[in-house]
């Protein structure tokens, strides 16, 4: 038996296998192309057959939780853009709104149809993300341009609110960081109007391709019992056919008055889960369609002048308003004691922020409970007894994402 | 039988759906952008390496007040002030910074100093090309950010 340095995994030494075939340990990662990030895969196989996979995670751990305490609640905003690096704005939204609720913060309608707006436009960019890889690896190259392609139109839409492409910061404690610039009515609807039409153009190139069903019906099924034992949510878990959301069974910012199904399906394979994610893209471009209709006019911010800074011509002319400044800015704000968890679904599933506070202005602590984190658990237990080039189908089917992971 | 000429042609047809896709993707005008050949298209609210702005007279409009230094999440901003004099006169107000360095190894370019700057002194520009092999040339002083002296609009690159 040779040792690993994997706890549980050993690699059976060529004359030592007497009986039986002989077994391979093959390490997958942590710079396999297919893992998106850094993820290791100890994997034991038996010719081509995994007999046991290990998933070993930690590479891109930055202590992100702890860092957390240290900051003062505003500055910790642009920590989570960090966490799931490709829907940041869905993570802003879960640390936002758990934070507004310890301190009772009212936001105005339209900073919340704002936030709905741009989060699902973070799905699709997210989504759009994994169609591409995901095709990319089972061997579909021109899927990846154009998916690339739209996604771009959607960064460029958050760098223009923002400054930003990938880490906004958009939302902030109280409403959004900035007023919504000039013109994004237009460029997003423009982006919207031909977003429909693109999804269409996906599922003519994979849907009913021969190779594309070949390599993902009926692969890497599991059951929905066994899905909600390891804590698996999101697409992956509507794959299996439980219709589980949280913009619908816990609605919040305001998802309650949107028009929108939530896709399910049954086999739970790979293939089940390109095609709840196809649909998912689909209605959340109607949600951003009614977003943007029906806009509200208003403030962007909340109106507590002890957590939002105020106004920029005000705080120019007028001295309480500089003085408020200055103490938002050097200070931050005291929260008051409690703990609040608060529920949001990302792109890849259940996000959760579970954050206390002592009653001063930096987080006692914050806890994430992160989708991939979850969905990756599901990984022995996938790929266990499937061939090996099945794994890649399967890894790309979870859609994580390793900062979200490790965090 | 039925099946496998199902399947046949089935497949066969979804190729060449899948097909007139690229060709008519073919067709379609290209969005490639080529940089470096060409300059990129930033937004108007791109947050690149910041620009020490001046005043309309030509004074620097930092009054060294700390807010950005405060404000930022990952601590890179580094401020000395010294008082304006009858004889020498830096800045608009009573202070100026003497030093102002920001680190640009530590610089998230999150906007929090751009938000917190009572004065407008400091902005984010469009640069973005701050690549070293010397993390040294990356600690960027006043003089580096500063906008070319001389009256006029806030510019975007120093």
């Amino acid at each position: 038996m040779g040792d690993t340095g994997v706890p549980g995994v050993t690699v059976l030494e060529d004359d030592q296998a007497q009986s039986g075939p002989r077994r391979m340990l093959l390490n997958m990662g942590p710079q396999h192309p297919s893992t998106h990030g850094v993820l290791r895969l100890a994997v034991e196989l038996d010719g081509e057959i995994i007999v046991k996979c290990q998933p070993d995670i930690g590479y891109l751990h930055t202590g992100i939780e702890k860092e957390f305490e240290v900051k003062t609640y505003q500055q910790a905003v642009t920590l989570t853009d960090r966490v799931d690096y490709l829907a940041p704005l869905s993570n802003n939204l879960g640390y936002c709104l758990a934070v507004e609720k310890l301190l009772g913060l009212e936001i105005p309608p339209q900073a919340q149809w704002m936030r709905v707006m741009l989060t699902e436009l973070t799905r699709l960019n997210s989504h759009l993300v994994w169609l591409g890889t995901h095709a990319l690896d089972i061997g579909a190259m021109s899927v990846f341009l154009y998916c690339f392609r739209e996604r771009e139109d959607i960064l460029r839409i958050f760098e223009m609110f923002s400054g930003q492409r990938m880490m906004t910061s958009y939302f902030r404690i109280g409403g959004l960081a900035l007023e919504p610039p000039r013109g994004w009515h237009r460029r997003v609807g423009t982006f919207i109007g031909g977003f429909p039409s693109k999804v269409e153009e996906y599922e003519d190139l994979l849907t009913n391709n021969r190779i594309w069903t070949g390599r993902t019906k009926g692969v890497s099924v599991l059951s929905l019992e066994d899905m909600l034992d390891l804590g698996v949510t999101g697409p992956m878990l509507r794959a299996a056919g439980l219709k589980t959301d949280a913009r619908k069974d816990e609605p919040y910012t305001g998802y309650e008055k949107f028009d929108f199904e939530v896709p399910t399906r049954t086999e739970s394979d790979v293939y089940a889960r390109y095609l709840v994610r196809v649909e998912e893209m689909r209605q959340s471009a109607r949600i951003v369609r009614q977003a943007m209709d029906g806009m509200p006019a208003g403030p962007w911010k909340a109106a507590d002048q002890h957590v939002v800074l105020p106004d920029r011509e005000k705080m120019k002319t007028q001295m309480e308003a500089l003085i408020y400044h200055f103490k938002i800015v050097t200070e931050g704000f005291r929260v008051p004691e409690g703990e609040v968890y608060q529920v949001v679904e990302s792109p890849r599933g259940e996000l959760g922020f579970y954050v206390v506070s002592d009653g001063t202005a930096k987080p006692y602590r914050v806890h994430m409970r992160t989708p991939s984190f979850g969905n990756l658990q599901a990984t022995s237990k996938m790929v266990e007894g499937t061939l090996i080039a099945d794994a890649i189908a399967s890894i790309g089917s979870m859609d994580f994402v390793l900062g979200d992971v490790d965090r | 039988m039925a099946n496998a000429f199902q399947d046949v042609f089935g497949g066969a047809a979804a190729i060449a759906k899948g097909m007139s896709v690229t060709f008519k993707e073919m067709l379609s005008p290209t969005v490639t952008e080529n940089y470096p050949d060409e300059p990129p298209k930033l937004q108007e609210r791109y947050r690149g390496v910041h620009v020490l702005q001046r005043d309309a007279n030509g004074l620097e409009k930092c009054v060294a007040c700390f807010l950005c230094a405060a404000a930022c999440p990952s601590n890179c901003i580094y401020i000395e002030a010294a008082e304006n004099t009858a004889l020498v006169r830096i800045s608009g107000g009573e202070r100026y910074a003497k030093v102002y360095n920001i680190d640009y190894n530590r610089c998230i370019f999150c906007g929090y100093c751009v938000e917190a700057c009572p004065t407008d002194a400091i902005t984010h520009g469009h640069g973005f090309e701050v690549a070293s092999y010397n993390t040294c040339t990356l600690v960027k002083r006043k003089e580096d950010m500063l906008a070319p002296a001389g009256a006029g609009p806030p510019v975007m690159t120093a």
